[in-house]
C-alpha cells in the first residue's frame, strides 16, 4: 500500500500516530476484541483516519493472520497512513503502555508482594481461574469454528496425536492446517 | 546472556506467528517454549503472570512476553521478547501485505485455517489440563475451577470479573 491513500487530505505525522495509538494500547484492558470498540471511537469515528469499510476490511485480515488482534490492526492503519515507516511506528505505540506498565510490575512489584501470605492467597484462588478462562476459550472457540462432523474429528485426531507423541504444538497447528486443505473442504470460516 | 536473549527472540517468535485469532491461541505455544522447552518457569508462575497480563491493559501475549522476558534476563531480556512477538506482525504486514492479503481470500487459505484451528483448540484444551495440575490441586480448588467454568461458559462477562472472583474466593478459602 502506499503512503497517502488515506482519506485525509493532510499526511498525518509519525509522531500524532505513535501517540494516538499509545492511547489505544493504553485503554484496551483484556486484549483481543476489547481493542475494536477503542479504535473505532479514536480512528474512525473520531480521528476519521479510515472510514468504516476500511476498518471492516482490515478486520477480515486481522482475524486470518498470526499476531494479536491489535497490532495488526494498528499496523495496518499505521501503513495505509504514512506507509512501513507508518506501520512500524503504530505498532510501536499501540504496545508501548503495556511494555512500560508490565516492566514496572515485573521489576518493582513482583518482587515486593511475592512472598506474602496474603497475595499467595489471591494467587491461590486465581490460578484456577485463569485455568478456567483457557478452558472456556477451548470451549466458546469450538463452539464457533467446530461446524462439521469433520472439523470435529480433526480436533479429536489431533488432541490424540499432541497427548500420545508430546510432539511441538507448532507441529499440530501445521499437520491441522494440512489435513484441514483435504479434510476441511467447503466448510464457512 | 547473549545466548539467553537470542532464545528469548526466536522463542517469542514462534508464538507470534503461530497466534491465529489472537485471544488465548498463545497459551499452548508459550507452555511449549517457556515451561518445557527452556524451563523459564513453572507452571503456576505461567498462570500467575497470565493473571497480571489479563488485569493490565494490552495484549495478553505481549503482557506475558515483557513479563517473561523480565524475569529471565532483565531489561534486555523483556526487549528482546517483547520485539519476538511483535516481529512476525511486522514482517507480514509491511513485506508482504498486497500477497497475503490475495492468499488469505484464496479458498485453499480458508481451509487450511480450519484446520488449524480445530488443531488449535485441542490444543488449548489439552493446555488447559496440563497447566490445571499446577493450580487445582485440592477441594477448594477444584470447586473454585468448577464455578468459574461454569460461570464463563454460560456467560458472556469480561475475564477481567473472573479473575477479580477468583482472588477473593482465594483469600477466603486458601487453606492458611
Amino acid at each position: 500500500m502506499k503512503p497517502g491513500k488515506a482519506e485525509g487530505k493532510n499526511e498525518v505525522s509519525l509522531w500524532v500516530i505513535l501517540l494516538t495509538f499509545f492511547k489505544v494500547g493504553a485503554f484496551t484492558f483484556g486484549g483481543g476484541y476489547a481493542i475494536l470498540p477503542v479504535i473505532q471511537q479514536e480512528i474512525v469515528n473520531k480521528k476519521k483516519w479510515i472510514s468504516h469499510e476500511v476498518f471492516s476490511d482490515i478486520l477480515i485480515i486481522t482475524q486470518s493472520m498470526p499476531g494479536q488482534l491489535a497490532l495488526n490492526s494498528a499496523i495496518q492503519i499505521g501503513i495505509r497512513l504514512r506507509g512501513n515507516p507508518g506501520g512500524i511506528i503504530a505498532a510501536l505505540g499501540v504496545t508501548m503502555p503495556s511494555f512500560i506498565i508490565l516492566l514496572s510490575i515485573a521489576a518493582y512489584l513482583y518482587p515486593l508482594i511475592r512472598d506474602n501470605l496474603y497475595v499467595e492467597a489471591i494467587f491461590y484462588g486465581v490460578r484456577p481461574a485463569v485455568v478456567a478462562l483457557i478452558a472456556t476459550a477451548a470451549v466458546k472457540m469450538g463452539r464457533s469454528i467446530l461446524h462439521g462432523l469433520n472439523g470435529i474429528i480433526l480436533c479429536a485426531v489431533l488432541l490424540l496425536a499432541a497427548i500420545i507423541t508430546g510432539i511441538h504444538p507448532i507441529l499440530i497447528l501445521l499437520a491441522g492446517g494440512l489435513l484441514g486443505l483435504v479434510f476441511c473442504k467447503g466448510d464457512n470460516r | 546472556m547473549e545466548s539467553i536473549l537470542l532464545s528469548l527472540f526466536l522463542s517469542f517468535f514462534r508464538i507470534g506467528l503461530f497466534t491465529i485469532g489472537g485471544g488465548y491461541a498463545m497459551i499452548p505455544l508459550m507452555e511449549a517454549e517457556v515451561i518445557k522447552g527452556h524451563g523459564w518457569m513453572s507452571s503456576s508462575e505461567f498462570l500467575d503472570i497470565i493473571a497480571v497480563a489479563e488485569m493490565t491493559p494490552g495484549p495478553v501475549s505481549v503482557n506475558a512476553a515483557t513479563f517473561i522476558g523480565y524475569t529471565t534476563a532483565g531489561v534486555p531480556g523483556s526487549v528482546f521478547a517483547t520485539l519476538g512477538v511483535i516481529s512476525p506482525s511486522l514482517i507480514l504486514l509491511l513485506a508482504l501485505s498486497r500477497i497475503l492479503i490475495k492468499v488469505i481470500q484464496s479458498p485453499q487459505a480458508g481451509n487450511f485455517i480450519n484446520g488449524l484451528r480445530s488443531g488449535l483448540i485441542a490444543l488449548i484444551l489439552l493446555a488447559s489440563f496440563t497447566l490445571g495440575q499446577s493450580a487445582v490441586i485440592d477441594l477448594s480448588s477444584t470447586l473454585i475451577f468448577i464455578a468459574l467454568f461454569a460461570a464463563s461458559v454460560l456467560t458472556r462477562i469480561s475475564p477481567l470479573y473472573f479473575i477479580a472472583a477468583g482472588a477473593v474466593l482465594g483469600l477466603f478459602l486458601f487453606p492458611y
